[in-house]
């Protein structure tokens, strides 16, 4: 076991060098980055000032050198200006566009994008799981159609579209929440717990906006995930031994249904991050995507490239947590035989 | 006694379970049908009643009736299924109890248990057996756990468990598949039920295994005077355990009565029919098989074998095959073990005859077959093809002799739902082996694969149809013209009518040994059905841990055989006559499928292979090391 996690956070590294690499030379493919448009643009204002500032800040990240030293500088592999100092030793870099470092760009809009997200998939399983466990085991029933019907609606109305529409209600009828995560007076205030009571009640609508697309989908999959299981053998065998049918279907198919969800936590996580920049936008929500997405257009080379970082090491590690979690459920892939 | 309609005589004790009128209707989108049909019959206390029938005729849905577990789309129409539980005053009518209420919960499990088929797929491969079993008992009796599990272990030890306690904390798939219907039959023991009902309960166990399993049930059933109804297609289990024997036949009773009566004067048609149609050991040299359903073809009786050069020895050979597979075990990714899968098998396979592999599941026959096929490289040892241009070497072939050597061997496979792609015609799955050897132009393919049809007895309207809409019968005969298209030499046959009922299973068999005659192939036909081996092929090799233990001439295999393999091998196989009963005391003893267990001179210590001794013509045996010195 020991073995197998070593071996497991080993081309986990690996994996995540090649990803490192390949995100740095994507940012640097186009021609030029920001302080190079930026001192164009400033040579034909003449601001020698400013162009000074952009020189010592091109010298001062090493942008002068070949890509291949950069990026060994930014992954904290090669001493730069300033020694070893790179995503290696937690340094994040420098946004040019927001003139700060990465990390006070970052910092919240990370954490509010993970709770944002994470609100979105607790919803997603609580609404869905039960409806899905309902239209299986009354396959082709009023009830079934109708879920099936609400489910193929949530996945065909675009969830910007959706959050401007319950934003604008919502507003209306109840009065709350219009856009961002706390009311725009909380901004930069330390969390009190006024702030956290905004900031539920500015759940509400991102929630139900993100999650209500990924609810269908989950809806239409575990449903026939549980058909297939609802088929097999041992379930006859639980209910011919006298179990009661809620009993018998949960212990049973219902268990074994959720093997590919788990599998699936390793997609999940990185699509916390990347899934909702466009209701994010609409929402001014301020959430990563927005900032990511800029941060790509601008070539705003180290906060772009942090974040898709992050991205990847969710991903990797999801890939670990579900691989996990699937050998403590599921004895067959914890013995490594069966069938 | 014979349940005669409207003449119905009251028996003095109540039965355990009378069954009355008995209609089940299923509700499908293709329409209604009636799956049983006015059925009437008693189940006596302590007594066993043996429902017999081809699938569909209505067997399965009757026991599901009676547990109110029907699928969905059927529904219990009319009739009445009385219980008379002795523990209970009175006596309830099961068809008219509500399917989810409490009293169903109660009697199902508690006071009716059912084992079921497929050991694998009726245990959930997530949960223990400890949890599992004691799971019924918890459900039904007031028990703490612990003490359900005490009781647990008590059960698994009754039904002959070898470690009990290590056996509650495995997963269904540690177990090899007697065990696990062990552990089935634990869990419908352990409330001490007044009727279990065994849905073909020994059908997916090999032989040997099925003799203990049938064993194990008299048992249990001497023991704690329960009934039993056992549902099968299998006369000979039938001939062996049951006490009344009720004949089904599309949902309705065709004949009952006692197991004397069916046996010794069989009145109805359909079921002498069906006794003629199961292989047996005593059958004559040239006997043919009567299947239910003849099968007939014109193309078959023109058909003869494509003009070449026939081979001086033995068409096929296999010389010193061995094998060995790295098994992955232990908890936790532990270290690979090596399994010696095949273990230097010799055979010969002569032209136009029929070399049966005989062997239990695990003894490595599939795995031979798949080096044959090429499918497989053996570690040591060769395969010999000769094509009348002097044997080669089969591992060795390329290009253009390799893809000569795809066409001269061809494969018959055991499921026949599954090795059809369920996504291409009729037309499209016979022409596709031409397509892939470029063989005939467009019109040549659609003559030969009407040819093809008709040779296998098929309507030439299904050219358009798919896989689904054809019977496991008739898929399997697909299967055959599709080996057939390339007109091969050699067919191999794995298991090839181990999924298919007896009465289909005739008709396969006597298609094979038509096609054989007419065209001149050779078969290597392996299964682990002795009767059927002994039916179809000329010699027969018996398979054991990757050995051949014993390879002779059928008919003095079977008169004399010598190595104990064989002769438990042969024991064990229930005969469909009430004459050659089985001999369950011998079968008990559990240690001829272990080599080092063999008595002398046949034992063979771990790490040695014995060898081969010609004990008359044609007829050899492996023996030991003790032996092996002599030689030397």
């Amino acid at each position: 076991m020991i073995r197998f996690l070593l071996r497991r956070l080993g081309t986990m590294a690996v994996t995540l060098l090649i990803i490192s690499a390949l995100v740095f030379f994507i940012i640097k493919l186009p021609p030029g980055d920001f302080l190079s448009n930026l001192i164009h643009e400033l040579r034909a204002q003449n601001d020698n000032a400013s162009i000074a500032k952009a020189e010592f800040l091109i010298k001062q990240y090493g942008l002068d050198r070949p890509a291949w030293e950069q990026y060994l500088i930014w992954i904290g592999a090669m001493p730069g200006p300033n020694g070893f100092s790179g995503l290696l030793q937690g340094d994040w870099g420098w946004s040019f566009e927001y003139d700060k470092p990465v990390v006070d760009v970052v910092g919240d809009a990370l954490w509010l994008t993970l709770l944002v997200n994470l609100a979105a998939v607790i919803f997603i399983h609580l609404v869905a799981i039960p409806i899905a466990i309902y239209s299986a085991t009354r396959q082709y029933s009023i009830g079934d159609y109708l879920a099936t019907f609400i489910g193929y609606l949530g996945l065909a109305t675009p969830s910007f579209l959706l959050a401007l529409i319950l934003l604008y209600y919502l507003n209306r009828w109840f009065g709350i929440s219009i856009g961002g995560l706390y009311d725009a007076k909380y901004a930069g205030e330390p969390w009190t717990w006024e702030k956290i009571r905004s900031l539920l009640s500015h759940l509400i609508v991102p929630t139900i906006v993100i999650g209500l697309a990924g609810t269908a989908s989950m809806i239409r999959r575990m449903r026939a995930n549980l058909l297939d299981e609802l088929g097999k053998q041992y379930y006859v065998t639980a209910k011919a031994k006298g179990l009661g049918p809620t009993k018998a279907l949960l212990k049973y198919p219902f268990r074994m249904s959720l093997n590919p969800f788990i599998a699936d936590i390793g997609n999940l996580l990185p699509h916390l991050v990347s899934g909702s920049v466009l209701v994010s936008l609409v929402l001014s929500l301020p959430t990563v995507g927005p900032i990511l997405l800029s941060a790509l257009k601008n070539q705003d080379q180290f906060l772009a490239g942090f974040i898709l970082m992050f991205v990847a090491v969710l991903t990797v590690v999801g890939m670990l947590v579900s691989d996990l979690l699937l050998a403590w459920i599921d004895p067959r892939i914890r013995m490594g035989g069966g069938r | 006694m014979r349940y005669d309609e409207g003449l119905l005589e009251e028996p003095m004790e109540p039965p355990l379970l009378s069954i009355r009128q008995l209609t089940v209707d299923f509700h499908t989108d293709t329409g209604d049908f009636r799956a049983v049909d006015g059925l009437t019959f008693d189940v006596p206390k302590g007594r066993t009643v043996a429902l017999v029938g081809e699938s569909g005729s209505g067997k399965s849905v009757t026991a599901q009736s009676i547990l109110q577990i029907l699928s969905k789309k059927a529904r219990i129409s009319g009739g009445s299924i009385i219980f008379n539980d002795p523990t209970l005053p009175t006596s309830v009518d099961i068809a008219a109890l509500k399917p989810e209420g409490e009293a169903v919960h109660q009697l199902r499990g508690g006071r009716i248990a059912m084992i079921f088929q497929e050991p694998m797929t009726s245990l959930s491969p997530l949960h223990t057996i400890g949890d599992q079993i004691s799971e019924a008992l918890l459900i039904h009796a007031d028990v703490s756990k612990a003490k359900a599990l005490q009781r647990t272990m008590e059960v698994l030890a009754r039904v002959g468990f070898p470690d009990p306690k290590r056996a509650l904390r495995n997963y269904p798939f540690e177990l090899s598949g007697g065990l696990r219907q062990r552990a089935m039959i634990a869990m419908a023991l352990i409330t001490r039920p007044a009727l279990l009902i065994a849905d073909e309960p020994t059908t997916a166990l090999d032989v040997t295994t099925q003799a203990q399993i049938l064993d194990l049930i008299k048992e249990i059933q001497a023991e704690t005077g329960m009934s039993v109804l056992l549902i099968t297609h299998d006369l000979g289990v039938v001939a062996n355990i049951a006490d009344e024997v009720v004949v089904m036949y599309r949902g309705r009773i065709m004949e009952a009565g006692s197991r004397e009566e069916i046996f010794r004067q069989a009145q109805h048609p359909y079921l002498q029919a069906l006794m003629r149609a199961v292989p047996r050991f005593a059958m004559a040299e040239n006997e043919r098989l009567t299947p239910i359903r003849e099968v007939r073809s014109t193309a078959l009786a023109r058909a003869h074998a494509p003009e070449r050069p026939q081979p001086q020895g033995p068409i096929l050979k296999a010389e010193g095959l061995t094998k060995c597979f790295a098994l992955r075990s232990g908890r936790f990714f532990g270290k690979p073990r090596m399994v010696r899968a095949v273990n230097g098998v010799d055979l010969a396979l002569p032209v136009g005859r029929t070399l049966g592999l005989v062997g239990e599941s695990g003894c490595g026959k599939t795995t031979v077959s798949k080096m044959i096929m090429r499918a497989l490289a053996p570690d040591a040892g060769c395969v010999l093809f000769d094509d009348g241009t002097g044997p080669k070497d089969v591992h060795g072939l390329e290009g253009k002799e390799l893809t000569a050597y795809r066409r001269s061997v061809q494969f018959i496979f055991q499921d026949p739902f599954s090795s059809l792609n369920p996504r291409m015609t009729v037309y499209e799955i016979l022409t596709e082996p031409l397509r892939i050897h470029d063989i005939g132009t467009s019109d040549a393919r659609y003559e030969r694969v009407k040819q093809l049809l008709d040779m296998v007895g098929l309507d030439q309207r299904s050219l358009r149809r798919y896989p689904h809409s054809f019977s496991g019968g008739q898929r399997q005969r697909l299967g055959i013209a599709r080996a057939l298209a390339l007109e091969p030499r050699v067919l191999l046959c794995d298991e090839p009518v181990s999924a298919l009922d007896v009465s289909v299973q005739a008709q396969v068999l006597n298609l094979l040994k038509d096609l054989q005659s007419v065209l001149g192939l050779s078969y290597l036909f392996v299964s682990h059905n002795l009767a059927v081996v002994d039916y179809i092929a000329d010699t027969i090799a018996v398979m054991c841990r990757g050995y051949i233990v014993e390879e002779a001439p059928k008919s003095s295999l079977f008169r004399n055989p010598v190595h104990p393999y064989t002769q438990a091998l042969l024991a064990a196989v229930p005969d469909p006559d009430l004459d050659r009963p089985l001999d369950f005391a011998q079968l008990r003893a559990d240690r001829f499928s272990n080599p080092a267990k063999w008595p002398e001179p046949f034992r063979i210590p771990d790490g040695e292979f014995g060898v081969m001794e010609e004990i008359e013509p044609g007829h050899k045996v492996r023996l030991g090391r003790a032996k092996a010195q002599e030689a030397a």
